[in-house]
């Protein structure tokens, strides 16, 4: 069989369980696309030996009919998940050289459930960022491009390389993280499908930290149902990280019934933005329409505070990710600067950090400093939380008066060029404009490709759902993602 | 329970060149809590292993290691707060406290600053216990709080000419940090205060109070004031009327203590004598020159950004759990003194001494109880048991007389079969060989001899033998005495000395 590669993960898990094919068969078609695909820059350590031996191990288990959903199933991880003894460095150079000890909670439960690792994920460098252009490794590039034109488009970030390679049928899915919308901008931008759950569903344990309270994992993939499969073999309690969940994991799969007949879905009239790209605005009505005539009641609503959720996104984040990222400071593991004749500790933690980390991720360690120190705490961080606070009860007024779900786009445009708002941090910030609320609150977001604008790249809507209720929001996705029927695939140029 | 009929101790004072001056001292005390793993890490706590073995990938800061807070650190430093009577908080939150350090891996202590898991408390601290002497004194000293934090690691200097090491055994290892009112007036109370401390502590076990390996350490704040402005304070709780303080650092030596806050003083009551300020700083004492040394002032005090640390969720305790925990609390220092006191009828020195520790009240109560006499048990235990085994340079744990032994000495003694004297050397013989007691008195013949007959037989030889001394005795009866040393003598010590006084006295009087 040819382009086993393009296979969505429940196609394959049928195939594989039906004897149609291997896990074997199957590695090697991702392998090979990658193999094929450098320049879409996607994958940065290419893990073949590792992901031949989990195949053939999967192979195994599938022939002793131990087949749990992802067993077999090819998948590449970001670079923020520590995979034991592979390299994993959050894209900074400050990380150079460092393979863990030890696996990350989900990337663990993932390689248990059966599935095969292909390799690193490119992303962001420590997952700041709106365009992949922050990584060490040099951008990865988005598939699609627009009409005629052979401009290299960014694929989104934080998540960049993961969007790329799943969109590119390089990796069946891909793990993601989401911090301020790094899994849904991304996916909107490359037409597949990506969802942050609940503030605790997923394991942090493993996962390098860009802002705890923020940062929530995720899988990428080419359909909603997909999804389902993958963020129940992600997902879970785990007491080895204090903030996650002790609940069930429901079967998300089987919620996908496609009826939403009696759901309200709440448009919520903050999210349009002045100055909103008709084609954005368009596709936002569609979706409400094509909810509308699946049954949902489509109801107004108002979350008053949105407008000051980007603001104290950019305060908590860098905050937290400035104590977070004190630990890089060249003693333990990770890159250390040479240093003069003469240079103490002082020298070596400012020259080590001045060269490990890049602009981006300065200005928001900066940021983040300045904003925590004394005489600023109560003025920046203190309001900041606030400002949190309100945006939740924002969401919970909602949840409360009845609404089911809540449909917004995801993201302000298209995919845009790279190099474009490279120099200017404050317009890149504005890609997160209607993804940092939902992390803000906890919520779980998904992004699903509805449409294409009038160049032929994706745009995505999101939907928010009600905490811990991912079962529900995956099924009214899983609605709108029928009945958006979006089935365009980029032409392959790489 | 607690007895504070005492009267307060007197304020130290130091005279300057122009006023005498008063002490006002608070202080920050650190215990570690007695936890075989460390606050948020399965890592043993384990004192003197092999650097860097006791390491857990959270200590070591790695990417994505989450902390995991350990429960028994938290049940040990609920059992403290309600050993120094302290309110629980059944809501509290841990704070990232964040500065560089190698020997700080993940670039910030965890630590609880906007909300402890303990709140106000007290600890009654006597003075002149010291001694049998005195008459005790004792002030109640307000705890202000208690919160859990991460220990640091170790940077180590001296092993090459040109790098520093680090030993991260001790990471994350947890703290309570136990902080004080200024309630403490001199730095004899101060050692006292951490003394008491370190006596509950003991008692409840939360911490091992060994000061020499770090166990407990001390920061002490202290500033100088004329008399009456501390009065006013108490009072008005505000602080203008007391002077800046300076806050010395880190100090594991009850002596050290003592000196240092005494030097401090007299720094502070120089530059204010001489029309300076005192600036509030931290200093550090330096015993080989006996002076404390800025070491860095308010300026450059650093900037810890202290923020919720967002890898933990509030720590939410449930009151039944603090009542489970009180319920198991041991009987407390001040409690086993008064009781000691009313039940046994010993002295409040006595009584100190013999609950200075759990171990040596244990002890002492196991020989009282056996030996049906709280006195003597007490002389026994404080001067002969404590002094012998203090010449051995041993503790009660080591005690090769078993409380059994001890009390069946103090019987054969209450039952007049031995003398005091007799007594000291079974003693010494059962210190040193072991043995039932009344056997070896027994065995060896050491029973005192009571039979009036063979007294008098001594008696009458030693009268036959000595007319001269006779005839002075009559002349003058103190000498007595005289005869009663040659009869016990003659005796090997084993004559009842009251029967032998009584028999002499009748016979010298003819």
């Amino acid at each position: 069989m040819s382009d086993l590669n393009t296979m969505t993960i429940a196609q394959a898990r049928d195939a594989l369980r039906a004897g149609e094919t291997t896990s074997a068969e199957l590695t090697d078609a991702c392998l090979n696309a990658i193999e094929a695909a450098g320049e879409l820059g996607a994958f940065v350590h290419n893990t073949p030996d590792v992901a031949r031996a989990q195949a053939a191990s999967a192979d195994a288990r599938i022939a002793q009919g131990d087949a749990p959903s992802l067993c077999g199933i090819p998948l590449g991880i970001k670079d923020l998940f520590c995979t034991k003894g592979v390299p994993s460095q959050a894209a900074s150079r400050i990380l150079e050289g460092f393979k863990p000890e030890y696996e990350s909670t989900v990337s663990g439960q993932l390689f248990d459930r059966g599935a095969v690792m292909l390799g690193k994920l490119n992303m962001d460098e420590f997952a700041m960022g709106s365009s992949n252009e922050t990584s060490v490794y040099g951008n990865a590039v988005n598939p699609w491009r627009a009409g005629n034109s052979d401009a290299a488009l960014t694929p989104g970030g934080s998540s960049g390389g993961s969007a790329s390679a799943v969109a590119a049928d390089l990796c069946l899915g891909a793990t993601g993280t989401d911090t301020g919308g790094s899994i849904r901008q991304p996916a909107a931008f490359t037409g597949i499908v990506g969802i942050k759950p609940t503030y605790g569903r997923c394991s942090r344990w493993g996962v390098v930290a860009f802002a705890s309270s923020l940062d929530q994992a995720g899988p990428m993939t080419k359909t909603v149902r997909d999804a389902a499969i993958m963020l129940e073999g992600m997902c879970g309690h785990d007491a080895k990280d204090s903030t996650s969940a002790d609940l069930a994991v429901p079967d998300f799969e089987a919620a996908l019934t496609g009826d939403i007949r009696g759901k309200v879905i709440g448009i919520p009239k903050e999210y349009r933005m002045d100055g909103m790209p008709a084609e954005i605005a368009k596709l936002w009505e569609d979706g409400t329409a094509m909810l509308r005539d699946a049954g949902a009641e489509i109801r107004d609503i108002s979350l008053p505070h949105t407008k000051y959720a980007l603001p104290a996104y950019y305060v908590i984040a860098p905050a937290e990710a400035s104590s977070n990222l004190a630990r890089y400071d060249g003693v333990r593991f990770g890159h250390r600067a040479s240093l003069a004749q003469g240079d103490g500790i002082t020298e070596m933690y400012e020259k080590t950090r001045a060269e490990g980390f890049g602009a981006e991720v300065q200005r928001r360690v900066m940021v983040g400093t300045y904003v925590l120190s004394a005489g600023f705490y109560d003025a920046y961080y203190n309001r900041a939380r606030r400002v949190r606070a309100l945006i939740k009860q924002d969401f919970d007024t909602v949840f409360a008066a009845g609404v089911d779900a809540i449909l917004t786009p995801a993201t302000p445009s298209a995919a845009f060029e790279l190099g474009r708002k490279v120099d200017d941090p404050v317009e890149m910030y504005l890609n997160d404009v209607f993804t940092v609320t939902v992390n803000l609150a906890g919520l779980p977001g998904i992004s699903v490709p509805t449409g294409l604008d009038e160049k032929g790249l994706p745009l995505g809507l999101q939907l928010i759902g009600r905490p811990w209720e991912e079962a529900d929001l995956l099924n009214t996705a899983y609605a709108l993602e029928t009945a958006a029927g979006f089935v365009a695939k980029p032409q392959k140029w790489w | 329970m607690l007895d504070l009929s005492y009267d307060l101790p007197k304020v130290k004072t130091i005279a300057g060149a122009k006023h005498d001056w008063e002490l006002v001292i608070g202080m920050e005390v650190h215990a570690q809590v007695s936890s075989n793993s460390k606050l948020f890490s399965g890592a043993s706590t384990l004192f003197g292993a092999e650097a860097n073995s006791n390491v857990a990938f959270v200590d070591a800061g790695m990417p994505g290691m989450l902390p995991v807070i350990n429960e028994f650190c938290v049940e040990q430093a609920v059992r403290t707060g309600l050993g120094l009577k302290a309110q629980i908080n059944l809501t509290s939150a841990f704070d990232r406290k964040n500065y560089f350090y190698p020997d700080l891996p993940q670039g910030y202590q965890i630590s609880q600053l906007y909300h402890p898991i303990v709140g106000e408390g007290e600890v009654l601290v006597e003075m002149g216990a010291g001694s049998a002497k005195e008459a005790p004194t004792a002030r109640l000293v307000r705890i202000e709080r208690i919160h859990l934090e991460q220990d640091a690691g170790k940077s180590i200097h001296d092993m090459d000419p040109a790098m520093s090491f680090v030993d991260l055994n001790r990471t994350g290892v947890a703290l309570m940090e136990i902080v004080s009112r200024p309630d403490i007036r001199g730095p004899e109370e101060a050692a006292a205060y951490l003394g008491k401390l370190r006596q509950i502590l003991r008692y409840l076990g939360t911490c091992d109070g060994n000061m020499q390996s770090g166990s407990m350490r001390a920061d002490v704040n202290v500033s100088i004031c004329l008399p009456g402005a501390y009065e006013k304070y108490q009072e008005t709780q505000d602080f203008s009327h007391l002077g800046t303080r300076c806050e010395i650092k880190n100090m594991n030596s009850m002596r050290f203590i003592q000196a240092a806050i005494e030097v401090e003083a007299r720094r502070q009551i120089a530059i204010v004598e001489a029309g300076g300020s005192v600036e509030q700083e931290t200093r550090l004492y330096d015993p080989d020159k006996n002076e404390t040394r800025s070491m860095r002032s308010k300026e450059e005090a650093h900037d810890y950004r202290y923020f919720p640390d967002p890898d933990l969720l509030p720590l939410e305790i449930e009151q039944s759990w603090v009542d489970a925990i009180e319920a198991s609390l041991p009987e407390l220092p001040d409690a086993k003194k008064a009781r000691f006191m009313s039940d046994f009828g010993l002295s409040d020195y006595d009584a100190s001494v013999l609950t200075a520790e759990t171990a040596d009240a244990v002890y002492f109560e196991a020989v009282a109880e056996a030996a049906g006499d709280g006195k003597l048990a007490a002389n026994w235990v404080i001067n002969e048991l404590f002094g012998r085994l203090k010449k051995d340079d041993a503790g009660i744990a080591d005690s090769p007389v078993s409380p059994a032994q001890l009390a069946g000495i103090i019987a054969l003694i209450k039952a007049d079969e031995i003398s005091g004297k007799i007594a000291k050397d079974l003693f010494e013989i059962v210190y040193t060989e072991g043995g039932d007691p009344a056997e070896i008195v027994a065995a060896r013949g050491m029973k005192q001899v009571t039979d009036t007959g063979a007294i008098e037989q001594a008696v009458d030889d030693i009268i036959a033998a000595n007319p001269a001394q006779v005839e002075k005795a009559q002349q003058n009866p103190k000498l007595a005495g005289w005869f009663v040393g040659q009869v016990m003598k003659a005796t090997g010590g084993k004559a009842n000395p009251a029967v032998v006084n009584q028999i002499v006295a009748k016979k010298l009087a003819g």
